[in-house]
């Protein structure tokens, strides 16, 4: 890297990608080759720099001038006034919502100021398709550290003593899996690294993937060489083709400088990955039925025991964890445990990524210490509740976590303390809303969600959730009885106790913590039939102000069901009975005539 | 699950064949053969899975077990430009259902059908982690973000003259 003066980072994040981050390369490429500065100057495609509400982002090294909402045009300009005369495109730099200056650096934006990257730490700052930029970074450095001085033992026991759990949802000690699977005495075993990265609004793993896949190749081999495995496969989405060609391309780089297949290092330690393609299935997330999907099978769950670590993937001990517990890895065997276990809250060490999304000013990926509280993050670096409105709720952990609301804002965030408000950590997805959404309809999202992720096998689940989408369904139309709250909670709490798996286990939290929290807003829909947020379109009730009505027609004409009648020039009315509420009288009134409630 | 009948030519039979092949006929690679099939074909029809079922030695039920298991399996020809609309939580908070019913209506198609041209079809899906777009809407490979539904109509145009 060092025969180049300045380097140019261009976020190719899904969602940059998505607002034309590769043409931006490419202009850049062009213009800089139009200068003659193309030998000093190199441009670098980046994995997500985390801030996607501001993407797509150009940094600058070594000045650390960070741009924002960069179109592939504006190329000339940063390389005309930035590269050549030294000054800053001021248009393109962020600026501060609240104090109304612009701000140049991350370390002044207050997106960035809380967070603490350690899962994240090379994601924005190397090119993921070049493993020299990883070794830069002290890339393989850990598996390196670990063959030439630690046994297995006691590489397991630095990952127990650092206290890192597991990112995908449960929180199981790291450590202690591993050494599980170690005791199991079997010729074979495979270390599985799952990327099945189903929960709607969660895509930390994709960006890790996508942004530096070399840390979890390096982490799987660790395992390996801890557990006593040779073989590693990734299960991973087929709806991630950049994820996966990232990753093809880093195993292919790694193999070629020996640091995967024979003899690692010249240690004598095999290893080598493969990767293994999802279909499209939320309960393949779950271990048991993660393998069964590995194995080319319907991906439903089975029954533990027998553990993963005692017969897992072709009858073999397996050792599952999931992409961020992965990248955390090298990062505490170079640092210690120590470090990493300074970081966090008492039971719950280290950082935790979250994909804040929503209502919320800052959309993006963020990584802040476990026992940072909520309103840390929505409103210190999520920047607020996008257009002035109310918050409301914050969902976490998805379909299988629940809604937490203003009472939790200082809650710090931990394991427990998430579990115990009524929600869970999940994989990391942050879903703000504010007061325009419908609780009830937010549960019945969710719901929907498990009725169709549901693999069937289990009846509490397969009809158990159908039930009380149901039950939501009629609730959300105002056709509910005041008895239906009793049934929504026994129901959830019979499918909570009795499901074969997580998925069934978890999909009522929605239910169960609207219920808690909102249950006026539920109240409110069946004594009242009205919904408060003004979401439900069945509640809402479309009539004509008599004072506003010039009697034009157009209502009546639009009306596709003919509820709306009056002589021209005449005050016209809706006939409730026959009004399905599409709001096409709302729509073409130019009076303001219509009125919604 | 409905399904078109067709007739499978000898050339894309042998495709298939092939496709196991590589894939040396276990049937533990089943997902990766359908994968690969579906990349060929564009849909999986139930007489492609009985070549399949043949190649890998087990029964047309399996096969079709796991091909009606996975979202991302279809046994429905996509139309040339397939809609996709994200209904992640993300973009459910932010409006997918309108921007969903918009497309409906416009197209006067369902979910999961095409227009009777075979030139759209539409489908949702569970978040593409474009959070920061939301609502996001896919046509082919191109990412449309921020969408509303008065964009509805300027999407469809875009393919309307191609």
């Amino acid at each position: 890297m060092s025969k180049y003066k300045m380097h140019l980072l261009v976020c190719g994040g899904t969602g940059c990608r998505a607002s034309a981050s590769d043409a931006i390369v490419e202009n850049l490429k062009k213009e800089l080759n139009n200068q003659g500065l193309d030998e000093s100057v190199q441009v670098i495609m980046t994995g997500c720099f985390g801030f996607c509400e501001k993407g797509p982002i150009v940094k600058v090294v070594p000045d650390n001038t960070f741009y924002t909402e960069v179109k592939p045009s504006d190329a000339k300009d940063l390389v005309e006034e930035h590269i050549i005369k030294g000054r800053k495109v001021e248009r393109l730099l962020y600026k501060d919502p609240v104090k109304k200056v612009t701000v140049s650096d991350e370390e002044g934006m207050s997106f960035y100021k809380k967070q603490l990257r350690i899962a994240l730490r090379n994601c924005g700052f190397i090119n993921p398709e070049n493993i020299e930029e990883y070794i830069a970074r002290d890339g393989y450095m850990a598996i390196g550290q670990i063959l030439s001085e630690n046994t297995p033992e006691e590489v397991i026991e630095i990952i127990k003593a650092s206290g890192l759990r597991g990112r995908g949802g449960a929180g199981f000690p790291t450590g202690l899996k591993w050494q599980l699977t170690r005791q199991t005495k079997s010729d074979q075993k495979y270390v599985v690294c799952n990327a099945d990265e189903g929960d709607p609004g969660a895509f930390m793993d994709r960006s890790i993937l996508e942004g530096d896949p070399h840390s979890v190749l390096e982490a799987m081999a660790i395992c390996g060489y801890s557990i006593g495995a040779d073989t590693g496969l990734i299960y991973i989405r087929a709806e991630y083709p950049l994820a996966i060609s990232r990753l093809l391309t880093a195993i292919g780089q790694a193999r070629e400088f020996g640091l995967l297949g024979k003899n690692i290092l010249g240690s004598g330690f095999d290893f080598d990955i493969e990767l293994k393609y999802g279909a499209g299935a939320f309960v393949c997330g779950e271990e048991t039925a993660l393998i069964h999907s590995m194995e080319g099978k319907r991906g439903e769950p089975s029954l533990k025991p027998p553990f993963p670590s005692v017969e897992g993937y072709l009858k073999k001990p397996t050792n599952v964890n999931n992409v961020e517990t992965l990248a955390n890895i090298p990062a505490i065997i170079l640092k210690g445990h120590k470090w990493f276990s300074s970081i966090g809250t008492e039971k719950s060490k280290g950082t935790k990524v979250f994909a804040l999304a929503g209502k919320i000013n800052n959309v993006g990926l963020i990584e802040v210490p476990m026992g940072t509280t909520l309103r840390e993050v929505i409103y210190e670096i999520g920047g607020g509740i996008k257009d002035g409105k109310k918050f409301k709720a914050v969902q976490t952990g998805g379909p299988s976590g629940g809604c937490l609301t203003e009472a939790h804002l200082d809650v710090p965030i931990d394991y427990e303390n998430l579990l115990a408000a009524g929600s869970m950590m999940g994989s990391g997805g942050m879903i703000i809303m504010d007061e325009d959404n419908c609780m009830v309809s937010i549960a019945k999202y969710f719901l929907d969600f498990s009725v169709e992720e549901s693999c069937g096998k289990c009846s509490p689940c397969r009809i158990g959730n159908k039930r009380l989408y149901e039950l939501l369904d009629r609730i959300t139309q105002g056709k509910a009885e005041f008895d239906d709250l009793a049934r929504l909670k026994n129901l959830s709490e019979v499918i909570k106790d009795t499901s074969l798996c997580g998925l069934g286990q978890s999909s009522p939290n929605p239910v169960l913590s609207t219920l808690q929290y909102f249950r006026e807003e539920y109240e409110a829909h069946i004594i009242d039939h009205k919904c408060p947020a003004g979401e439900c379109k069945a509640l809402m009730v479309y009539s004509i102000l008599e004072e506003h009505c010039v009697g034009c027609t157009a209502c009546a004409r639009a009306c596709p069901v003919g509820a709306i009648s009056g002589e021209r020039k005449l005050v016209h009315s809706i006939d409730q009975s026959i009004c399905i509420k599409c709001g096409a009288c709302f729509d073409k009134c130019k009076f303001d005539a219509v009125l919604v409630q | 699950m409905s399904s078109v009948k067709i007739e499978l030519r000898k050339d894309q039979v042998d495709k298939i064949r092939q496709i196991a092949k590589t894939f040396k006929n276990d049937p533990g690679e089943l997902i990766n053969v359908l994968h690969k099939c579906q990349g060929e074909f564009g849909y999986l029809p139930a007489e492609v899975q009985e070549v399949v079922a043949d190649e890998l030695k087990m029964s047309v039920a399996k096969v079709y077990g796991v091909v009606t298991f996975y979202s991302f399996f279809s046994m429905i020809p996509t139309g040339r430009y397939p809609i996709s609309i994200c209904t992640g939580t993300a973009c459910y908070v932010r409006g997918a259902e309108k921007v969903l019913a918009e497309f409906k209506k416009q197209l006067n198609i369902e979910v999961g059908t095409s227009s009777p041209d075979g030139k759209f079809s539409l489908s949702c899906l569970r978040c593409v982690g474009a959070c920061g777009l939301a609502p996001v809407v896919l046509v082919g490979d191109k990412t449309f973000g921020r969408v509303s539904p008065d964009g509805v109509k300027d999407i469809l145009k875009e393919f309307e003259e191609m």
